[in-house]
């Protein structure tokens, strides 16, 4: 009975803790579960304040002093207002278009470019990579950036949000990398078969690779929707705004930032309104969020930040 | 089809020895290769307008720049920019602000990542920390506005912080906008966004190291202390040294948007880094070729930098970020 017992034991034990392992201290122990409890607070617990205050009434968000931990009457007033048409309506388009036609085009154009640059031996490939590189040690400063876009004549257009970021140099080293990790037999098998680079592509790569092309479209849409400075400088029109650029004016201007270009109507706006745009603004990001995650756990992103 | 099997060579050992005599004539490599030339076009457009086209364009501090008549109209005036740059006291603050955000990340933000992801390591259910990390990975994705603005929910003066002061009866606390406090947020800012996300790499490393080794020493009577001391520090080392290189190499390089952003809330004596001070002389001010020239200086320095510290991460016997 009692060896019946240790043997169901033993391998309990060892799930957890290696066999050669002391048990933790019970101080050790309950150290470690405040420092994580600690930790979780501190990512969740502004997130939790800024979706309340965005559900709660605003008189008790205006009774609180500006803020709540949790909605006591909850209403969805606050979300109605800014969707029903209206600055932030026309912003959260304006971002969800750039955000889909820009990571569109990246991603189309990384592929491309890092699907040529990964076959062997390609005309000119060893110079194109370095010249790519070199752009990762001199990024084009502020100024420079400007004057280009503006005697691209892209000034003032949605484009000057997508052109000069269409490739990210890091998003197509990686790719180019996991491109070139896929075994060679495959391409060599298809070109004895009669298959053009653009078939290898369509049939190889890009089937062999989704796992990558998720992650690198997914930091793109990041990107993309994260984006606000470009706006700033690139967009005279404030119609043709972003929904972080109006976040950063409108709300982050309503706090104790100041800021000349805001406007009246929207500094009024109760607090419950402007948590309301703060939590739009960033919905998209933990949609998406899951999705990214599962690629963490594949290795992708930790194979590629070592390299 | 023969010829085209013929052109391009097959395999690693096939690769190398093209590259040692290439003699297939350029001509037919171009031909064997027109669908993949083709496949760059997009990508070496945007190459050669917004990254070497902005790079040619710095060549404007060396300009009176006047945005009417262009950058071939505009007259060279050599280093003026330059003299009046190293003449400008703002400048030298702003490069100062740079230095000391610079220092304070890293010696409070550096080491944390480091911190969390040995927290992380030691955590024997795989579940929890699963969801630990992907809790703590989750701000590097939020924008810099909606961080910005989750702090000021927070600590702000209508914020929670001073909410719950002033429902004890006691003082409100002057966090932001408070120039005294400035430099302090802009580090805790950083740490709050991107301390989960950095630990990837430190766990990275720790998942790495040979199970064995700590089972041998405590086997020969480590405490889990000593283990800790000689076997995960020793293997982590590597990760740390090149880590630290590459910040220092960047130390130049802080968060443009993170301090753009609350620049105005303090002003510019304690919120200018170097790239504000291009930005608000720049674009704001129309002072191109002065803006340029401090943007070039700093891109300059960087390159230095960066090509010092990969030196020494070779000395040490890092691979480093090139080759």
């Amino acid at each position: 009975m009692k060896l019946r017992r240790d043997s169901r034991m033993a391998p309990r034990r060892n799930a957890l803790r290696p066999a050669w392992q002391e048990p933790p201290h019970p101080l050790t122990s309950t150290g470690k579960a405040v420092a994580i409890v600690v930790v979780l607070a501190l990512v969740a617990v502004p997130f939790l304040v800024v979706v309340s205050t965005s559900l709660a009434s605003p008189a008790d968000v205006l009774a609180n002093g500006g803020w709540v931990i949790w909605p006591e009457h909850p209403s969805l007033d606050a979300y109605r207002q800014i969707l029903a048409g209206g600055v932030v309506s026309r912003a959260t388009l304006v971002s969800v278009g750039v955000t889909v036609v820009g990571t569109t085009l990246s991603l189309g154009a990384t592929v491309l470019l890092a699907f040529a640059l990964s076959r062997p031996s390609v005309v000119g490939g060893r110079p194109i990579m370095l010249l790519v590189l070199f752009t990762f040690l001199f990024p084009p400063g502020i100024i420079p950036a400007y004057l280009v876009v503006k005697q691209t004549g892209l000034l003032d257009s949605y484009a000057a949000l997508i052109a000069p970021v269409l490739v990210n140099t890091f998003n197509l080293v990686v790719m180019r990398g996991f491109f070139q990790s896929l075994p060679e037999e495959l391409f060599e098998a298809a070109r004895i078969d009669g298959a053009s680079e653009w078939m290898m592509l369509r049939r190889i790569t890009i089937p062999l690779s989704k796992a990558v092309l998720a992650v690198v479209g997914l930091f793109y849409a990041v990107s993309y929707w994260n984006a606000w400075f470009n706006a700033l400088v690139y967009l005279d029109t404030p119609s043709k705004w972003p929904l972080q650029l109006v976040v950063r004016t409108y709300v982050l201007a309503g706090g104790s930032i100041t800021d000349q270009s805001a406007s009246e109507a929207l500094l009024s706006a109760p607090q419950t309104v402007q948590m309301a745009v703060v939590v739009l603004a960033t919905i998209p990001i933990v949609l998406v969020y899951p999705f990214l995650q599962r690629f963490f756990v594949k290795g992708v992103l930790s194979g590629a930040i070592k390299s | 089809m023969a010829e085209y099997d013929a052109a391009r060579p097959t395999g690693a050992s096939a690769t190398a020895t093209e590259r040692a005599k290439p003699r297939v004539p350029w001509r037919s490599r171009w031909r064997r290769d027109r669908i993949l030339i083709a496949f760059m076009v997009p990508g070496l457009i945007y190459y050669a307008i917004f990254q070497y086209g902005a790079l040619f364009g710095s060549g404007l501090a060396f300009l009176d720049y006047v945005p009417f008549l262009g950058l071939s109209g505009s007259r060279w005036t050599g280093l003026e920019n330059f003299q009046r740059l190293f003449g400008d006291a703002d400048f030298w603050q702003a490069a100062l602000n740079t230095l000391e955000i610079s220092v304070l990340q890293l010696v409070f933000f550096f080491p944390a990542p480091l911190a969390l992801a040995l927290l992380l390591h030691s955590l024997v259910y795989t579940k929890l920390k699963r969801f630990v990390q992907s809790v703590v990975y989750l701000p590097h994705f939020i924008s810099w506005v909606i961080v910005i603005a989750l702090f000021q929910q927070m600590l702000g003066s209508t914020g929670m912080l001073n909410g719950m002061l002033s429902d004890y009866g006691l003082h409100t606390v002057h966090i932001l906008g408070n120039p005294d406090a400035f430099k302090p947020m802009i580090v805790a800012q950083v740490i709050w966004k991107d301390t989960g996300w950095g630990t990837i790499i430190f766990l990275a490393a720790l998942a790495n190291v040979d199970e064995q080794m700590y089972e041998a020493a405590a086997l020969d009577g480590a405490s889990a202390l000593r283990r800790f001391w000689h076997v995960t520090l020793p293997a982590i080392r590597p990760v740390i040294a090149l880590l630290l290189v590459l910040r220092l190499g960047e130390i130049l390089s802080i968060g443009f948007e993170q301090i753009l952003l609350q620049r105005d809330a303090v002003g510019g004596a304690t919120a200018e880094i170097i790239d504000t001070y291009v930005y608000y002389h720049g674009i704001r001010s129309g002072d191109f070729g002065l803006a340029a020239a401090a943007g070039l200086f700093k891109g300059v320095i960087g390159v230095i930098l960066i090509y010092a510290a990969n030196k020494v991460s070779h000395r040490m016997g890092e691979s480093g970020v090139y080759r």
